[in-house]
């Protein structure tokens, strides 16, 4: 329905007032489209709202996460995760990796040879940057909302 | 120019195998000559074709292995503890053996008690005895190196985190430690205290002594991407910038690599284990499995020459194909 006015407003744009008429349309063509835009989002929010109502009631707060170590790179680099989620790395390089955490946030892990996994579980909410102790060029972050 | 010890492409005349064969030891490799803060560098086919002798008269020559990785078995060489005993029969084949070795770090996969047995079980046939040391990363995984420290450098006793110096034949040799108290995002670290130590160090020294600096990571930025460099090795160069000719050398990266700057020579070693992908020509810094009749020409040695009075330093890759 909000869809429709701009329609009928368009062809006038192409019509000889246009120069005249042209301030007052756009004004009225904003302030539609932000009319629908809020409306829309108002929609989307309730119904998003509900959504993760139902999730929670389903999936309490121990989700997991995983995260692969891959061609020296943590995927995803950065992961956001409820309070008290478990986030569990796995090493898929054929070198070892040491996961360890910046200002020792969390407890280092032990050396991940290939294939090995670690697995943490973060039960305060903050942001958490960790990168490998070996190769510390590979970092990584976990938000905890 | 890591290239050259796997391919050459220069159609110069002289077949590759064949050369290598009959410089047996020599190997491939280019000489590098200071002399007088002059850099000469020829490739030893240029030195055979221009008649000219290698450097044989040395007052010392010593001998660099690095990254043997005991304990290592994946696809790109399942048997490294085999890789370095043909390295060391090729020390113990030499005309005139080396003074000493040094070992730029890496000799275990994963600092486990039973690889450094290993290693020093197998370094037992080496003719030359005397090693110096410095540990990669993967000899400290415990964090303080502790370990490592008491089997490999306590006969130098080493300062701060395990750095030291030492004089033979009137050349300086300074062996740093550049794998601890790594930080996120960074590259190796010397640290304050060492770096501090370096510059007391060298203060009296003249500055025709020849220096020859040692350390696992690499003292210049090779790939920093992928950590391939040492993140305040510019202040330790800095304190060796007035001396005459200045060798660095460097493990790590699995091949080699040089670089001349000023008076300095940057080197960097083959890996008696397996070797690793020429910067940014791969996704990852990762063991490069290459086939296996190709493996031993991808492993090797450096060798180090130093003459006596002209100031110069030779060195000189080999494989071990």
């Amino acid at each position: 329905m909000f869809a429709s006015p701009i329609h009928h407003y368009r062809p006038k744009h192409t019509t000889g007032c246009e120069r005249a008429v042209s301030p007052l349309l756009t004004y009225l063509n904003t302030g539609t489209l932000a009319l629908a835009l809020v409306f829309g989002l108002a929609l989307l929010t309730s119904v998003r709202g509900k959504d993760s109502e139902t999730k929670g009631s389903v999936f309490p707060k121990n989700t997991k996460t995983e995260i692969v170590i891959d061609n020296f790179t943590f995927s995803p680099a950065t992961s956001t995760v409820p309070v008290g989620a478990t986030v569990t790395w796995t090493n898929q390089d054929s070198v070892p990796h040491v996961l360890t955490s910046v200002d020792n946030q969390f407890k280092k892990s032990p050396v991940l040879k290939a294939g090995q996994r670690f697995s943490n579980t973060f039960a305060t909410a903050g942001t958490y940057s960790y990168f490998c102790s070996i190769h510390p060029r590979m970092t990584g972050k976990i938000i905890v909302k | 120019m890591s290239d050259y010890i796997s391919h050459d492409h220069e159609h110069d005349g002289i077949d590759r195998r064949g050369f290598l064969q009959c410089m047996a030891w020599a190997g491939t490799g280019l000489l590098w000559t200071i002399s007088g803060g002059v850099l000469v560098s020829k490739t030893l086919a240029q030195i055979a074709q221009a008649g000219d002798s290698l450097p044989t008269a040395t007052d010392l020559s010593f001998l660099q292995i690095s990254d043997s990785h005991i304990g290592f078995s994946k696809e790109a060489n399942k048997d490294v503890t085999a890789t370095f005993r043909i390295a060391l029969d090729r020390i113990n084949a030499m005309p005139t053996p080396p003074s000493f070795l040094i070992h730029t770090g890496d000799i275990s996969q994963l600092s486990k008690p039973e690889e450094f047995d290993t290693f020093d079980e197998v370094l037992k046939s080496c003719r030359t005895k005397d090693v110096f040391y410095v540990p990669g990363e993967h000899d400290v995984l415990d964090g303080s190196g502790k370990l490592y420290r008491e089997r490999y450098l306590k006969s130098v006793e080493g300062k701060g985190s395990g750095w030291y110096s030492f004089n033979k034949n009137g050349v300086h040799f300074i062996g740093l430690v550049n794998v601890l108290n790594l930080q996120a995002g960074g590259l190796g670290q010397l640290g304050d205290e060492q770096l501090e130590w370096l510059e007391a160090d060298v203060k009296d020294l003249g500055s025709s002594t020849p220096i020859v600096v040692f350390a696992h990571i690499p003292l210049w930025a090779v790939y920093p991407q992928w950590g391939w460099g040492t993140s305040d090795s510019e202040r330790a160069l800095g304190y060796l910038k007035r001396f005459g000719s200045v060798t660095v050398l460097n493990g790590h990266i699995h091949q080699v690599l040089q670089k001349v700057e000023g008076n300095v020579t940057f080197h960097t070693a083959m890996s008696t284990a397996f070797p690793q992908p020429a910067p940014g020509t791969a996704p990852s810094p990762g063991p490069m499995k290459v086939p296996a009749e190709k493996l031993r020409s991808m492993l090797g040695l450096t060798s180090v020459r130093y003459l006596q009075g002209k100031s110069s330093l030779a060195v000189v890759d080999s494989n071990l194909s």
